[in-house]
């Protein structure tokens, strides 16, 4: 039997970035909030210290900061014919657990998606005619945010602000500025930090695009280029290139994280209150089933709560948004067969893949010293940056050189034909490893009636309740832009100076054995009507206005970037609207 | 009291690594896990974590590894087996020498064999090629049940007898797939055996792999630690530094700014 408890303003389930983030604004106003966050509470000291932080085979390979999947894994099939079983291992994406979530092992790649991302449909309509998109797949579920890049734009800066983004503005107010991305959405102003400092490879890269007449730019990196205090008053620290990064958190407080830019200001508010190892089983719902009353959670020792609460923000991985409406009854789950009911559709992730280029043994590239985001790049071929008319797909993908780390059980590349073990692939290793630079393709998911979320009918978690069962494969529309641009980063390898140039690109079947991305999204996505969203522009979701769903669950399909920096723009613009106009009047803040 | 129980783990930790100076700091894990004695022994050698791999001239059996998961007969194949898969050469160790045959055998004997993180709830059945492993064995029960198979299979002649020529066609056979090993698809077992062969090659030495660093030696990797803000603009910029293990550093915090919050929020 759940203890009742005594009913707060806001309860957040999870706190990474969104929760985080959503619990600082509301707890400035006065409310009480409380964050329940299933994993550990951890912080920068004393445990994300050296020597134990530095383990490759730990947390890379063995993945101990992501969710444990012993307790609650993901199901997982290629199409709706098959039967999913589950994903036993994490590998191809990985969520993560603990204080902090997901925003601690990432990178700090610190990307605004573009313009013409927020309003795709209408945009892809207009430039290349009404038939275009059912030409290019006629199960595509395209579909508009109901959002505009101007309206997040001043959430974009702040957020940046926030995060202290290092990076080289490419355009400033419609001005377009030299070494910046040129393809860049106009901002207000400057980055909040210089750029990092250019690696070797990111250089080679940028001689090689620049013969090939393309605009490289400095990748923007919440990985600080220098010593940076935030608004809220929190110091980050410059970046040491140790290449530990990526699944991994940051011990040097030069990573943004919640840890770092969020938390500590969150936490010495009095009216704010942390439990952590705390599982949400489900939010509870009225007799209406249009108001929520609260949550129902698990703590650690396993005793059941009832914690009541007048607002309700779902702030977990974006995976775990769509499970949690699903566990709740809240929406109407998508039908693949009649494509009625929100809640699962248009699932997407992330068209990622690159050419591996070996250079000259005369080359040392040291892709050891290495931060999260040191790349040099172009989006020549990023999302609709190019004309599509004649090429039969929409989106694209940026090309960049990001070698993240030289990591050894991970990075230990062989030519192609290399045996897989024995002498000649020991030597071939000997010989590459320290004169090999990978080129990063990363692009859009474009959304298809085929792809979805539900709850599994056969797997359960550990407290018994079904998991999330993904079924999910690339649409063919991607796969030719990806092998599209697989081609041009050919041409890039040889400008560089690859003696051998071994080609990648995105190919079928999708799958979970190897790693891909991390940028799992939609399932509760954001839209004008709810026929085909979940949540209106506000991330509020239409069928109960007390529960607000934020993150890239909300995103109508996903953008090239990497997303992190557009989920904190979406969660400032919705935590704005909550402020200005949900708390003077608790309702609906669009009408149906 | 708090006081006195730093003072005491500093005292401990020079001890400690006073006692295992003779093989280097490098190699304090390893020399405790395998034989703290010897190491003793050797105390006033001078430390020589740069050296060529002096280890790799000690016949393997020499090193005394303590097998707490594999029995005999297991152990003489992965030893065998790991020496094709990543050999010695002229220059450098190969996976014998290196240890990896001790670095799975801890990882078998430990939560990673029990199936830490492996979700391990039925039903089971065969699954395409992208949903993974789809098998109930753990890692443990996978390599004890298939490694007994392989060993019934060549019990006239075990694999430890054969010539590396006559090992590499029995681990092409096994990779290839298609045999059954008590359950355990051949091709199953053989990507276990190469995936934890190369982790023991290349991990961190703390895991009982690695002996010497000799594999970021051979490749020209630094270790567990760097800062690298002043050469990563050194475009080009040869690294002859000793690699460094998480062991070296033990009371080590690399800051760019001595002032770095030092306290938790």
């Amino acid at each position: 039997m759940a203890q009742r408890l005594k009913p707060v303003d806001v309860v957040t389930i999870g706190v990474g970035l969104t929760g985080s983030l959503a619990a600082l604004e509301l707890a400035k106003t006065g409310l009480k909030v409380v964050g329940l966050e299933r994993g550990a509470p951890r912080f920068t000291v004393p445990d994300f210290q050296s020597p134990a932080i530095h383990d490759e085979l730990r947390f890379s390979i063995r993945k101990a900061m992501m969710q444990d999947n012993v307790k609650v894994p993901v199901t997982f099939r290629n199409n709706s014919d098959e039967t999913a079983l589950p994903i036993r291992r994490w590998e191809s994406f990985l969520p993560g657990q603990g204080l902090g979530g997901s925003f601690v092992h990432w990178n700090g790649q610190s990307f605004r998606f573009q313009v013409a991302d927020f309003n795709y449909k209408t945009h892809i309509e207009q430039r290349y005619g009404k038939t275009f998109l059912n030409a290019c797949g006629p199960e595509l579920t395209v579909q508009d945010w109901d959002v505009t890049y101007d309206e997040l734009e001043p959430h974009f800066d702040r957020f940046e602000y926030l995060c202290g983004v290092s990076g080289k503005a490419g355009n400033i107010k419609g001005q377009i500025q030299p070494g910046g991305n040129p393809f860049e959405a106009p901002r207000a102003r400057e980055y909040p930090n210089p750029p990092m400092k250019e690696t070797y490879f990111g250089a080679l890269f940028r001689k090689g695009v620049e013969q090939l007449g393309y605009h490289p730019y400095p990748q923007p990196s919440a990985n600080m280029s220098r010593p940076y205090r935030n608004p809220e008053g929190l110091d980050l620290q410059q970046c040491v290139f140790c290449g530990f990064c990526e699944r991994y958190a940051c011990e040097h407080f030069a990573k943004a994280s919640p840890q770092t830019v969020i938390l500590p200001a969150l936490l010495k508010r009095p009216n704010y209150e942390l439990r952590t190892n705390c599982e949400v089983l489900r939010i509870n719902l009225d007799s209406t089933r249009k108001k929520a009353t609260g949550v129902t959670y698990v703590d650690g020792s396993g005793a059941e709560y009832e914690q009541p609460a007048e607002l309700v923000l779902i702030t977990a991985f974006p995976l775990n948004n769509v499970r949690t409406l699903l566990l709740s009854g809240i929406g109407e789950p998508y039908d693949p067969k009649t494509g009625t009911g929100v809640v699962g559709r248009n699932y997407t992730y992330q068209t990622t893949g690159g050419a591996t280029v070996f250079m000259d043994e005369s080359i040392n590239v040291n892709p050891f010293m290495s931060s999260g985001a040191p790349g040099t790049m172009i989006d020549d071929f990023g999302g609709d940056n190019f004309d599509h008319s004649q090429l039969g797909f929409i989106g694209g993908q940026y090309i960049g050189s990001i070698m993240t780390n030289g990591r050894p059980i991970e990075f230990h590349p062989t030519p192609p034909g290399t045996p897989k073990w024995g002498l000649e692939w020991k030597r071939a290793v000997t010989r590459h490893y320290n004169h090999t630079i990978a080129v990063q393709q990363h692009g859009t998911s474009t959304a298809s009636r085929l792809n979805y979320l539900d709850l599994d009918p056969t797997y359960k978690d550990a407290w018994g309740q079904p998991v999330l069962r993904m079924t999910f494969d690339f649409p063919e529309n991607d796969i030719r832009m990806s092998q599209y641009i697989a081609d041009k980063v050919v041409e890039i390898g040889r400008a560089m100076g690859g003696k051998i140039v071994a080609r990648g690109g995105t190919k079928r079947p999708y799958t979970t054995t190897q790693y891909q991305s991390t940028h799992n999204a939609g399932g509760a996505v954001m839209g004008s009507d709810p026929k085909t969203s979940v949540v209106n522009r506000y991330q509020q979701c239409w069928d109960v206005p007390n529960v607000f769903s934020l993150g890239a669950s909300a995103f109508p399909q996903n953008g090239a970037y990497n997303y992190s920096v557009t989920i904190g723009a979406l969660t400032y613009w919705a935590l704005d609207a909550i402020k200005n106009k949900y708390l003077k009047a608790p309702g609906p803040l669009v009408q149906a | 009291m708090l006081t006195d129980g730093k003072a005491m783990a500093d005292v401990s930790r020079r001890a400690l690594i006073k006692a295992t100076g003779a093989i280097g700091a490098t190699m304090l894990p390893t020399a405790l896990a395998i034989d703290a004695g010897s190491a003793q022994e050797h105390d006033h050698a001078s430390p020589a974590p740069s050296n060529p791999p002096a280890a790799a001239a000690v016949p393997p059996q020499a090193r005394g590894t303590t097998y707490l998961f594999f029995n005999n007969e297991e152990a003489a194949f992965i030893e065998a087996a790991v020496a094709r898969l990543i050999p010695k050469d002229e220059q450098w160790a190969g996976a014998l020498e290196a240890g990896v045959p001790n670095y799975i055998d801890k990882q078998l004997g430990g939560a990673w064999g029990a199936g830490e993180r492996l979700y391990r709830s039925g039903p089971w059945q065969p699954g395409a090629p992208s949903q993974g492993y789809q098998l109930p064995f753990t890692p443990a029960e996978l390599f004890r049940t298939a490694l007994a198979a392989i060993n019934k299979d060549l019990a006239q002649r075990p694999f430890a007898e054969m010539s590396p020529d006559e090992q590499d066609n029995y681990l092409k056979r096994l990779e290839a797939g298609g045999k059954d090993l008590g359950g355990v698809p051949s091709d199953v077992l053989f990507a276990h055996l190469l995936a934890c062969t190369l982790e023991g090659f290349f991990s961190d030495p703390v895991y009982g792999g690695n002996r010497d660093m000799v594999s970021w030696r051979m490749i020209g990797f630094p270790g567990a630690y760097a800062s690298y803000y002043d050469l990563v603009d050194q475009h080009g910029i040869k690294i002859n530094r000793p690699p460094m293990s998480l062991a070296e550093h033990a009371d080590g915090h690399i800051r760019v700014n001595p002032g770095i919050p030092a306290h938790s929020p």
